[in-house]
């Protein structure tokens, strides 16, 4: 009897430390942010004020946030673009079994796997008005220098380049793995019929890979719309809320003004995009992907 | 022909190396450059007399040796922790059927598409409510678990031969036996994966350092090197690439031998 009630138990027991964790401190923070959203709080007082749905009422309105929602989508369609774009044509030009090849995939990837405090700084470094590297190449090119990381105009730019060098080698490398699971004879019957480069580019290619272009659209869209580390070591938000994005807000409520209520609002404004983003590209996906 | 597409070839080659593999050669340049020397311009490539003395200038601005171990027990831990709750949770799932499993297996992918920018702050105030901030458990709990890592081994944990398991049954071996000397054995090759990829991930973890502590007790090196851009003399850019170099290391010599593997690791869910 005790045994047998063990062996039901059992899968139950095993899985039980991996699902606490889960349930924790990935589900339990979503639902607490979810009922934090509707309080007035401070963090150190010992009462929350109900307040409804005037959070979400006075986000509406709120200009900054506005202004945040824009950067950050700004920064979501350059970087996605730029890191399937750019890794879409290294992974073709990468795309033979060659030890040059092999290597030059190692070099590109390895950004990827580097702390983003690390990179952070490096490229704080490089772009530094006054001494760094690329004022001084622009400046051999006889190009004025530029204030990179501290001019309106240019820092979401900037922001935007070094997420995309950071991660580029990343979709490059999941695009080679598609591109070389293509059938070959495909290509054969393409050449026979004479097909240009172009053609078999965009009607044999592109459709054989287009379920590995649609993860990663999804997986770089999520983790656009979070960037946060970069925005806070390089710029703050700043110059003049240029590239104050959602996340940066919502620390700055949340860790800097105390505005517990408020900022979760943020979070569950954000979740909610997220969640609204991901069942667009799984509808699309179930419509538009070719599989074989 | 064949030449000019050589040519071309190469000028494409040099030109990635410039954008990826120069901005390295730079923060290694500029980690050996007197303070002086980083700041002319145009700079030089190469420093003029190599600055060992930066490296141990690095340990001294910093606290360097207390985050260093701070790194080192938040990182062990994750990796060892994530073992022990992911190894019986993907034998469960791919060993026994139970009531609720598609839900609870759901559950656990969906937790992928958690980020820890959406709850961070959440955690704050749970771990504050324990008194917990400043803790090595409060930076090492939230990676408790490992939604990837369950998905990973469990489908390896599928693929173990249903004779061997049988013949195993038959002599007896108890259910601990059999994941010991069968189960983990065969599916060495996804552990190393996991762990490499739990390691590289929480060594350069910048985010939860900064959002779950006040103050230096239980910060790591990340966040430790981040700190000198406070610096109030201007920033000394030649300690900070200094800096970087040396928590780069261990990553970077792991990529060195593994560079293959690890590219692997990192692209396993998309190439599926």
């Amino acid at each position: 009897m005790k045994k047998k009630f063990l062996s039901i138990g059992k899968p139950y027991l095993l899985i039980a430390p991996a699902m606490a964790a889960f349930l924790l401190f990935s589900i339990y923070p979503v639902m607490s942010m979810v009922q934090l959203s509707l309080f007035d709080w401070n963090m150190i007082s010992p009462e929350k004020d109900f307040i409804g749905l005037a959070n979400y009422q006075k986000l509406f309105y709120d200009e900054d946030f506005r202004q945040t929602l824009l950067n950050t989508a700004v920064f979501t369609v350059f970087s996605v673009l730029g890191d399937i774009g750019l890794g879409l044509l290294i992974a073709l030009y990468l795309k033979k079994n060659t030890l040059v090849n092999r290597i030059m995939q190692s070099v590109i990837f390895a950004p990827y796997i580097i702390s983003l405090a690390s990179i952070s700084l490096l490229w704080m470094w490089l772009m530094n008005p006054d001494y760094g590297l690329l004022n001084a190449a622009l400046e051999a090119l006889h190009i004025p220098g530029i204030n990179w990381l501290g001019s309106p105009q240019y820092a979401m730019l900037s922001v935007i380049l070094i997420c995309v060098w950071k991660s580029v080698g990343y979709d490059a490398m999941i695009l080679l793995a598609a591109l070389q699971s293509v059938p070959e004879n495909l290509y054969e019957a393409a050449a026979l019929d004479r097909a240009s480069w172009w053609r078999k580019l965009t009607k044999v290619t592109l459709p054989m890979i287009s379920p590995t272009l649609f993860f990663l659209t999804i997986v770089e869209t999520i983790a656009s719309f979070n960037v946060f580390e970069t925005i806070q070591i390089l710029t703050r938000g700043g110059p003049q809320n240029s590239t104050d994005t959602i996340v940066f807000s919502l620390y700055q409520y949340g860790f800097k003004f105390y505005r517990i209520g408020y900022a979760s609002t943020i979070g569950v404004v954000l979740m909610i995009i997220m969640t609204l983003f991901t069942i667009v590209y799984f509808v699309l996906l179930s419509k538009r992907v070719h599989y074989q | 022909m064949k030449i000019f597409s050589n040519i071309g070839k190469t000028i494409c080659n040099l030109i990635l190396l410039l954008v990826f593999f120069f901005p390295f050669y730079w923060m290694l340049s500029t980690a050996f450059k007197t303070l002086g020397e980083t700041m002319t311009f145009p700079p030089a490539l190469f420093p003029a007399n190599p600055q060992w003395e930066n490296f141990l200038h690095v340990i001294e601005v910093i606290p360097f040796g207390h985050y260093l171990i701070n790194s080192c027990i938040t990182t062990i831990a994750v990796v060892v922790l994530q073992m022990f709750t992911t190894i019986p949770a993907a034998y469960a799932f791919s060993q026994y059927d139970f009531k609720g499993k598609p839900l609870l297996f759901g559950l656990t992918l969906i937790t992928m598409m958690i980020p820890a920018q959406l709850v961070f702050m959440p955690l704050f105030i749970l771990f504050s409510q324990f008194n917990m901030i400043n803790t090595y458990a409060s930076l090492i709990l939230p990676f408790a678990g490992s939604a990837f890592g369950i998905f990973l081994l469990r489908q390896r944990f599928n693929q173990v031969p249903k004779e061997l398991l049988e013949a195993a049954r038959l002599d007896k071996a108890s259910e601990l036996k059999i994941i010991w000397k069968i189960f983990l054995p065969l599916s060495r090759p996804v552990l190393v994966t996991l762990a490499l990829l739990t390691f590289i991930g929480k060594w350069n973890d910048y985010f939860w350092p900064l959002v779950l502590t006040t103050n230096d007790t239980v910060r790591t090196l990340p966040m430790g090197i981040v700190t000198m851009t406070n610096a109030e003399s201007g920033t000394p850019y030649h300690l900070l690439m200094a800096g970087n170099v040396l928590i780069s290391i261990p990553i970077i010599v792991i990529y060195l031998f593994a560079h293959k593997h690890i590219i692997k690791a990192f692209t396993y869910m998309g190439d599926k």
